[in-house]
């Protein structure tokens, strides 16, 4: 249980804020090549949960003939229980600004976008004066790169990268087929970077720091740190940047409030992680991958409450585009709800698993794909609060 | 020229007339006017040349374009596990009889509209609400009280 033990605390993305321009000034002297070969050695992979290099991603829309290209920041922050591309928002966007700036560089794009969540619209109080500034000073420094603020409207699945660029055309936030990929076809078919907005700042940190710093930190599949939202039973909740590749068991010892039955790594669309499993589970993408969100939940939590709330919001945020996922999300909340009445025999669960494995091939997206995540790693390791 | 017409116009001179600037002056009109009227959504399908339905269709995807009247001040509360945890029920039953509406209604005064809504982004801070685009987080029943109270006064 909690021995208080603490993690190390990383201090990457939230400092160094009064050389932004500095960086950015170094930056564009840089070479593409070098730039990219940087965040090749660092092993920077994508924050915003899938964990593609990001330096391929840049490389491969570098290599696009296109007149016309796009950088787009993702922060959308849906997922239940992720808030700190918010804090990053709030407390340092001209880092953003400025690792989307040098992505334009090295892709060869002359306009960036940030895709906020309505949400957030508050922020723009502060997000548009800081915004001005600094496109300004591209301006000023002859670099030849714009970045606007676009407002989503009130829907998770927008957080997919290519419903993203639906709803920026105009158009109803649905999914598309992949491939293209964004580096090839993203908003209005044009090769585009999309990134979150941790990422852009990592990106352009390593560009500072060099590549070394970043990569000692870590393990071998997920190098670096990372920032993590915390929340739910824990005596500290809030933003963390920690390494990544601890198990939850240390992550616990810090965060737990002694009496820490499972962890929810990577938030609705994430794993649950039982107290028996603690010690072997590791964070990263070796282990439980996650966007950052991290809740923690003690004994006198059910896992049925957690796991009807998760269904519930899907069943909300599913586009309904495609068969497996509009009427399974469904299902499986009927589902679970008709075997913890009675209605129907603890067998049933089976058949829920094996239509949540169903949902996991025959979706079209990434949202269908994981609700199998939560939906098998609750059922199976708190069977008994899923039936009494 | 009806009101609508000319809001919509200075949100098309503002925005553009393309596809893409579709979202923008949806979001243009849902500030203004609290939702988006039959009239409004016609009246942008001819300033952008679309049919009704492709607005109509943009529109009804996203929980924050409202098709249906709302009050001038939309209150949303958070419904997500951790501030579901944290008292959310408490703090919906208080707005609840704050304002004698249901989760989903419209106060008779055309004032307030009470919804709930997924993750808001504070999970460390739950329980959390939106008013229109203002958060309000760690909320006590007292905390709330003293802002709706606010609300009915001073706004
Ligand atoms: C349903 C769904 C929601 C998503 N929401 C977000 C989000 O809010 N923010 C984000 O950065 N990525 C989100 N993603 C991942 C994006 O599709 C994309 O992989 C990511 O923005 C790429 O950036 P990265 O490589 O920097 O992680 C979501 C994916 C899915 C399937
Ligand atoms: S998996 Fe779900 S969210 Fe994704 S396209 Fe299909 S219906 Fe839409």
């Amino acid at each position: 249980m909690s021995n208080g033990s603490i993690l190390k605390r990383v201090e990457i993305i939230f400092t160094d804020y009064d050389k932004v321009n500095e960086i950015v000034d170094k930056a564009v002297k840089k070479s593409n090549t070098e730039i990219i070969g940087e965040l090749l050695e660092s092993g920077l992979r994508g924050r915003g949960g899938a964990g593609f290099p990001t330096a391929k991603k840049w490389e491969f829309t570098s290599k696009q003939v296109s007149e016309e290209k796009y950088v787009i920041c993702n922060a959308d922050e849906g997922e239940p229980g992720t808030f700190k591309d918010r804090e990053i928002l709030t407390q340092v966007p001209r880092k953003v600004f400025a690792g989307m700036a040098i992505c334009g560089k090295v892709i060869g794009a002359k306009q960036g976008f940030i895709y906020l969540r309505g949400e957030y619209r508050y922020l723009l109080l502060n997000l548009e004066p800081e915004l001005d500034a600094f496109n300004e000073y591209l301006k000023q420094i002859g670099q030849d790169f714009q970045i606007k603020i676009f407002m989503g409207s009130g829907a998770y699945i927008c957080g997919e990268e290519s419903a993203l660029f639906e709803s920026m055309e105009g158009k109803r936030g649905e999914p598309r087929n992949k491939p293209p990929y964004p580096t090839e076809a993203g908003y209005k078919n044009k090769p585009t970077v999309i990134n979150n907005v941790e990422t852009f700042v990592y990106a352009l940190m390593i560009c500072h720091l060099g590549a070394k710093k970043f990569k000692d930190l870590g393990t071998t599949d997920s190098r670096g740190s990372k920032v993590f939202s915390v929340s739910g039973d824990t005596p500290k909740p809030g933003i963390y940047e920690l390494e990544l590749g601890m198990s939850v068991e240390k992550f616990v010892d810090d965060f737990g409030d002694g009496d820490t039955k499972a962890v929810q790594v990577g938030g609705a669309s994430g794993f649950c992680v039982p107290r028996k499993k603690f010690k072997d589970t590791i964070i990263g993408f070796e282990g439980v991958p996650t966007g950052g969100s991290m809740k923690l939940f003690n004994s006198s939590r059910s896992m049925f409450n957690v796991l009807r709330n998760y269904l519930d919001f899907f069943v909300e945020e599913s586009c309904g585009q495609c068969t497996p996922c509009r009427v399974g999300c469904q299902q499986l909340l009927k589902g679970i709800e008709a075997v913890k009445k009675g209605e129907k025999p603890i067998a049933y669960l089976e058949q829920l698993l094996k239509l949540a494995n169903t949902m996991k091939i025959a979706s079209k997206c990434g949202l269908g794909q994981s609700v199998g995540n939560s939906f098998a790693s609750i059922v199976n390791n708190f069977k008994e609060e899923m039936i009494y | 020229m009806t009101e609508i017409r000319e809001l919509v116009k200075s949100l098309a001179d503002k925005y553009g007339r393309e596809r893409e600037s579709l979202i923008p002056i949806l979001q243009g009109i849902v500030l203004k006017e609290n939702y988006l009227s039959e009239e409004a959504m016609t009246e942008v399908a001819r300033e952008l040349d679309l049919s009704a339905a492709q607005v109509y269709g943009t529109a009804s995807f996203y929980s924050f374009l409202d098709t249906e009247p709302r009050g001038k001040y939309v209150i949303r509360v958070c419904k997500t596990i951790t501030c579901d945890m944290h008292g959310k029920k408490q703090i919906v039953r208080t707005i609840e009889d704050l304002l004698k509406i249901k989760v989903g209604e419209t106060s008779k005064n055309k004032k307030f509209t009470l919804l709930e809504t997924n993750c808001l982004g504070w999970c460390h801070e739950g329980p959390v609400m939106l008013i229109n685009d203002q958060p309000y987080s760690a909320l006590t029943v007292e905390k709330v009280h003293s802002i709706l109270v606010d609300y009915i006064k001073n706004r």
